[in-house]
Formats: structure tokens, sequence, C-alpha cells
């Protein structure tokens, strides 16, 4: 799962949810995978705003990545003058796109409940007392 | 100039949404000039478009139910009248491809010709005077006559005189994605044809986000991905999403070069949703377990012992140990409806789509106490699923909220069953109805109760208070069985 989609993910729980504690989920023991693609500058533009970018900084903080801009990159950040892919545009590909979590867990900061992924699938299944 | 539309004679309802969300998408004004379910000539204009071989060349790539767009030079009710027209519309556009190299051709629906017939069709209409060479592969202009007959007429009702304007990309597409050449599928895989049109119809193009809850193996954000969108999914059933032996969701996108927009997949319950509260999706597209053959499941359980931790005989919580599997309890078709819709509104951005699958008709057994009626069950498997004792079944209503509008409504016909497409868009804040709103949301935490479990009684004032009725008296009403893959 690409560390783009974990952005938009948090506890699974109703009563977490509402809660500030419970996103971003915490990787622990991670396993990262960097599979190379080409770049998509249109989406990345796209996704920008729709992402929690304090929550970003926490995850790359806490998976050891490079550290971010403190802001979310405004738009016009991500091409060159001469309309070329910018440094900023390039590093935020390698980590919100070819980045992913293979396996580990991801564990919510509100109930501590861990979420095993495997295979780059994570299991957001819950036990019945906790539904 | 109108623009004549060669659509295929297949998923009829489906024809026109198509066309017109690729109109949407691509800022096309687009005005139905003729359009019948019963021909697969449609006629349309781009009225204030200042190139309009653009926009219909534009709206053609994408169809899948269309195969090709085509100025249309005249039409008449038979020959005289069409060759009439020809000179009132398209004289002043001969000289243009006088010099050309051009082909003619004929192109029947429900009717034929012997070959002297058709020579002379073609010369009949040597008026034009086209002097350039006559090319069979890839002359500069290409026209063609329309012959449109009622089954077993004698005579074509309708002709029309078209010039190839563009061709779309369906064979190509479906040949590429027909599921006989898939890797990975299932029983309940979505027929490729209809899973794009579900693409084309959600709006998917490069730069969009898009979520299926129910991904199965992966056919609507397969579909969407052909389009350019940026994907994931998740679904209750792991093994699904896992596949098996390198056959997998994945290996579908790798299939199909489409990885890069993959985003990933997870294992998860619509009504437990790990998707944090934000509008960030343009498109959710699904076709929902219909719980028939297993009986529809969510999250939970009502057993007492299960409502708080379980440990294991050493000790350990069951919960945590490698092989956990979490219950699951029955769980009522028409509400999963309801939360789908609720997840759209909350999840996608403003003029985002929502396209989702349902029968047409079903079982109702909520209505009906359990065990009445005594006929065939249905569901194979008998295991806790709450159609258990159904025997009736009705045409389901449309499900309806506030801050959705129905965009379109798409039926595909079985033998024995149908089912529909319904397409919703996001409203703008601003727009919803706030009474109306205020009314639904009430009438959903009542409907929730505690714990968010709702007996089967609460069906009833569920199904009054969320679903608009809706028959449409022109639809053949639909009384049969499901098929057992659902």
């Amino acid at each position: 799962m690409k560390l783009l989609t974990l952005n938009f993910l948090t506890c699974a729980r109703k009563t977490c949810k509402s809660t500030a504690a419970a996103f971003p989920l915490h990787p622990k023991d991670a396993e990262l995978e960097q599979i190379e693609i080409d770049m998509n500058p249109l989406f990345v533009k796209n996704m920008l705003p729709r992402l929690e970018w304090e929550a970003m900084k926490t995850l790359t903080q806490e998976l050891g990545l490079p550290a971010l801009p403190a802001e979310t990159p405004a738009p016009e950040e991500l091409t060159t003058e001469d309309g070329e892919a910018s440094q900023v545009l390039k590093d935020l590909h390698v980590l919100l796109m070819e980045t992913s979590v293979a396996s580990g867990k991801l564990v919510c900061g509100n109930c501590g409940h861990e979420y095993a992924v495997k295979e780059g699938i994570a299991n957001f299944l819950l036990p019945s007392h906790m539904v | 100039m109108d623009y004549m539309i060669r659509f295929m004679q297949i998923h009829e309802s489906f024809r026109q949404p198509e066309t017109e969300a690729l109109a949407t998408l691509a800022g096309i004004p687009l005005e139905w000039v003729f359009y019948s379910h019963d021909s697969p000539f449609a006629i349309v204009r781009f009225p204030s478009t200042t190139d309009p071989a653009t926009a219909a060349r534009t709206l053609i790539t994408r169809s899948i139910l269309a195969s090709a767009i085509y100025e249309l030079w005249g039409t008449g009710l038979d020959y005289p009248s069409l060759h009439q027209d020809v000179r009132q519309r398209s004289a002043p556009y001969w000289p243009l491809h006088s010099q050309h190299s051009f082909r003619f051709e004929i192109d029947s629906f429900q009717g034929s010709h012997t070959s002297s017939q058709h020579t002379a069709i073609i010369e009949s209409f040597a008026y034009m005077a086209f002097s350039g060479p006559i090319r069979m592969k890839n002359p500069s202009a290409q026209f063609v006559v329309f012959e449109d007959f009622l089954l077993d007429a004698p005579l074509p009702h309708q002709l029309h005189l078209g010039r190839l304007v563009a061709s779309g990309n369906r064979k190509a597409t479906l040949n590429k994605y027909t599921l006989k050449k898939r890797r990975y599928i299932a029983t309940t895989s979505m027929d490729s044809e209809l899973a794009l049109v579900t693409a084309n119809l959600a709006l998917a193009a490069p730069g969009k986000l898009a979520y299926d809850p129910f991904m199965g193996t992966g056919s609507f954000p397969l579909a969407c991905a052909h389009f350019g969108a940026g994907v994931f999914g998740s679904d209750l059933d792991g093994r699904s999403v896992r596949g098996k032996g390198g056959r997998d969701v994945r290996s579908n996108f790798t299939q199909y070069a489409t990885s890069p927009l993959y985003l990933g997949g997870f294992v998860a319950d619509l009504t437990n949703t790990p998707l944090r509260s934000s509008r960030c999706l343009d498109a959710i597209v699904c076709d929902p377990p219909y719980g028939v053959r297993e009986g529809l499941k969510v999250l939970g359980s009502h057993k007492p012992e299960l409502q708080a931790e379980v440990f294991l005989e050493d000790g350990r919580l069951a919960h945590l140990a490698e092989t956990y599997l979490p219950p699951k309890k029955a769980y009522s078709f028409l509400r999963m409806l309801g939360d789908v819709l609720e997840f759209g509104t909350g999840a996608l951005v403003e003029g985002g789509r929502l396209c989702m699958w349902m029968p047409v008709a079903g079982a109702t057994a909520e209505e009906e106490p359990k065990g009445v009626g005594g006929k065939e069950r249905r569901g194979g498997g008998g295991e806790g699923g709450q159609e258990g004792g159904a025997g009736k079944e009705e045409e389901y209503a449309i499900p309806h909220h506030p801050a959705l509008e129905l965009v379109s409504e798409c039926t595909q016909h079985f033998n024995k069953w149908s089912r529909r497409l319904l397409t919703y868009r996001r409203l703008a804040n601003s727009c919803i109805d706030e009474n109306e709103m205020l009314a639904y949301q009430a009438a959903r935490l009542i409907l929730q109760g505690e714990n968010g479990v709702g007996t089967a009684d609460d069906l009833n004032s569920f199904r009054r208070k969320y679903f608009r009725g809706f028959l449409d008296p022109s639809m053949p009403r639909q009384h049969e069985k499901l098929p057992h893959t659902y």
C-alpha cells in the first residue's frame, strides 16, 4: 500500500474515528518497498490539497525518511520555470507514489489496536467487541 | 452541422448516459436531436461549440457503447428524400472532398442487400462528383450510408448519409479487457464492457482518485485506471484481495500495465471503514454484494460472549492471533445501500460521482415473518442469511440521499432478472435542502439504535424514510430470481 493511501486511512473503530490521536496510524516494524514508476504530475498535484500534511510529516519522520517541507507545497512549486518537474515534485513522487508499506503493523494512537499489513495489504477487520 | 453517433445495439439504457458523461467530462455542450433505444443511429448537436469536429472526436475516443461518429450529410425516410436532404445539407462540403481519396460503404441495421443493389445504392450518390481515387484502405474521406430496418421489414424506414469524423476504441479496449484473458477473476467479476462503461459514468480520468469499497477481483478499479484515474479498493473478504499463487488484484494491474495507478488494496468493512472522514474521492464505483449466495455480511456478532475480549486457552487475546478471523453478522441489503450513499456523501468531492450497481428486484425478507411462504429457499449456504425464509420478490426503490443527485439510471436485462447501475453526483453543500438533510440524519440515527445495530423491524421504516418510491411504468417489472452467482 502506497504511502499516499496511508494518508487517507485511520483507525476503523467508530469510537476512534472522531479523535485526533487516531490519525495518522503509526507504522510499527514496517518494511518498506520502493518500486520505480513513471511520474504522474497531474495526479500528485491534485492529491496535494487532499493530504493531511501534518500526518504526512509524522509518517515520514516515523519511517526515518527525508524530512518534508513545513507546509504543503503550492502547485507552482511542482514545476521549474521551464515547465519541467521540480525537485519538490520528484521527491513527492518518490515518497507518495513509489514508496509503499510491504509488511508490518499500523497502530492506532488512540486505542492502540494494531492492524497487520502483509504483502502490502492491510487488514482493517475488527473483532466483535471493537465494532 | 449535426453529427451522427453509431451506437452498438446493446445495453441500450446505458448509451445516452455514457455519451452524456463523456460530454460532461470534456465540457462539451451536447444536444440530442434524435435518439431511440430501438436504433443504433443517434443524431446530436454541439451547440455553441467553435470546433464541433474536435468535440465529436473527443466524445467518441473513450466511448464503449458507440463505435464511431459521423458528420450528418443527410437524412430521409427513403432514398429520394435522403438524396434531396443530402443536396440541401451538404452541397457546400462536396468541393472540399472532391479531389480526396474516398470510399463509400453501407451500414444496414437489421437489413441486407445483394451486391448489385449495394453498388446501385452507392452509385446513386454520383451527383456529389467526387473525382479523387477510390481507396478501400485509409481513404481521406469515408462515407457511410446508414439504413435502419425494422425487424423483418423489406425496406429501411430511416436512412442517413455520414462522413466519418472519428472511430472510438471500443473493439481494442474490449479485446484487451475481456475476462477471458484476465489473469485473476472470480464468479462475480463484472463483465469488462459494463465495468468500462461504469468507469465512464464515474468520469474516471487522469488526475482523479477513485475507490471501490467492494473491490473483489478489481474489475472497477481496473476500468477506472484504464482511463487514467488513480484507484484503490477494499473488500470484506481478504481472500479476494490477496488472491492466490501470484494471481491477485495487483497482478491484474500488472497485466494491463496500469500498476502505477493502483494505490493499493486493503481488507475492510464499509460499515467500519478505515477511510478518514474527509471529502477526497472523485469517484466511488461499486457493485455491492447482493447477499444471495452467502447472505450479506458486515463485521460484528450478536453473540453475547463475543461482545468482550475473548481469550484463548493459553491466555492470549484471540483477536491478536495470526489466524484470527473476525466474526461477521447478517446485514440488510437495503441498509447497506443506504450506508454506501451516506459514505459517498462524506467522501466525495463536490461534483464527484457515485456509481453503484443493484438488482432491480429481490427478496424483501424483512417485510415478512421468517419462514412464511414455504417457497423455494434462496441462497445456497443457509448459514444465517437474512434471505433465509424469503419467498416474495419485489422491485427495489431507488435509494435517495439529500446530498446526492441521481444523474442516470441504467438497466441491464438478463434472461430472468435485471440489475441497475445508478449514478449519483455529490451536490455542493449550498445546494442541499437543509430540512431534508436533518430529517434524513435523524432517521438514520434512530435506525442505528444501540451499538449501531438495527433490528429487522427497523428496516421497514428504513425503506419508508430513505427510499423515494420509484416505479417507472414503462419498465417491465421483474419478478424473477437472482442467479446463484450473487
